[in-house]
């Protein structure tokens, strides 16, 4: 189980992840030895799961980020696994998630721009299989991006 | 906008998957010594390809059981209350993500809570107090991938 010093270090590596292990264990009070101590068992115990790099899709020339949101059709029994492998195969997805809810699925999809986003779209995400329904959100501006969580 | 070659895109997959491995280790499985494979990450770095590190936590191991993202109109629109909508959502530490969307919804949120009861009161407290808040539609998380995207 988790103590205040613990949630003290998660919020200051979530506010700070590039800050090396010293000034961590500064900003925490700790010495290095018990901060990186910590931050071990966390991680074995799964409560850490990793570092990411967190890749600017618009400095890569992908411009246009658009979420869509499937109903798919619940008649057929295989309806969610069939799509789910089938959007796996497409490179400009990046992100896939399942909902409860008045949507099933859905779809981040990013592209060059408008023209490569309507090839994708129509060559790759309307041939998926089992959709119902679409409906599109397009990106305007990301406000708050941190996805930290408030412990 | 950098031109990237394949080497280029084999560290950002990696680094992606794992960016707390040294350049050292990185550059021996691909064949690079450690000063190249330092320069690249670099490059990657001050041509804002890399935008930061984000510490991936387990949402569940902490006692964030639920995840919910919601689709939220404004009731009344206009600059002033775009701004103050934006910068009090925000402000929500509940509140994980902010996007500001073009179509049946203005903004897109992502919220956590502890349970289906926690996420309640953050919703009626918190969001719908929010200003300038309108429609609100929920859609409760049940799995989450996320893909390398297009650098294979």
């Amino acid at each position: 189980m988790l103590d205040d010093m613990d949630r003290r270090i998660l919020r200051q590596y979530q506010a700070g992840p590039d800050m090396t292990a010293a000034e961590l264990a500064e900003r925490c009070g700790l010495t290095q030895a018990t901060c990186w101590r910590r931050l071990e068992a966390m991680r074995a115990a799964g409560v850490i799961e990793g570092l990411e790099a967190v890749i600017d899709w618009v400095a890569m020339g992908y411009t246009v980020e658009v979420s869509l949101r499937i109903t798919l059709e619940k008649s057929q029994a295989r309806a969610f696994d069939d799509f789910l492998v089938a959007a796996r195969e497409i490179p400009e997805v990046l992100e896939i998630q399942t909902f409860l809810g008045r949507v099933d699925v859905r779809l981040s999809v990013i592209a060059r721009d408008l023209a490569h986003y309507q090839a994708i779209y129509r060559d790759r995400i309307l041939t998926l299989p089992h959709i119902a329904d679409i409906e599109a959100l397009m990106h305007m501006a990301r406000i708050k991006t941190d996805e930290a969580l408030p412990v | 906008m950098i031109a990237l070659d394949d080497t280029d895109r084999q560290i950002l997959r990696a680094l992606a998957r794992d960016a707390s491995q040294s350049a050292g280790a990185l550059g021996r499985r691909l064949g690079l010594s450690q000063p190249a494979t330092w320069r690249r990450i670099r490059k990657l770095e001050q041509a804002g390809v890399i935008r930061g590190k984000r510490l991936r936590l387990n949402a569940e191991a902490l006692g964030f059981g639920v995840t919910v993202f919601l689709g939220v109109k404004l009731a009344r629109k206009g600059q002033v209350s775009l701004a103050d909508f934006e910068r009090a959502v925000s402000a929500i530490p509940e509140v994980q993500t902010v996007e500001h969307v073009l179509g049946l919804y203005d903004f897109r949120l992502r919220v956590v809570a502890r349970d289906l009861s926690d996420f309640e009161r953050v919703l009626r407290r918190r969001i719908m107090t929010l200003p300038g808040a309108g429609e609100v539609e929920a859609n409760v998380l049940l799995s989450e991938e996320r893909r390398p995207g297009p650098i294979g």
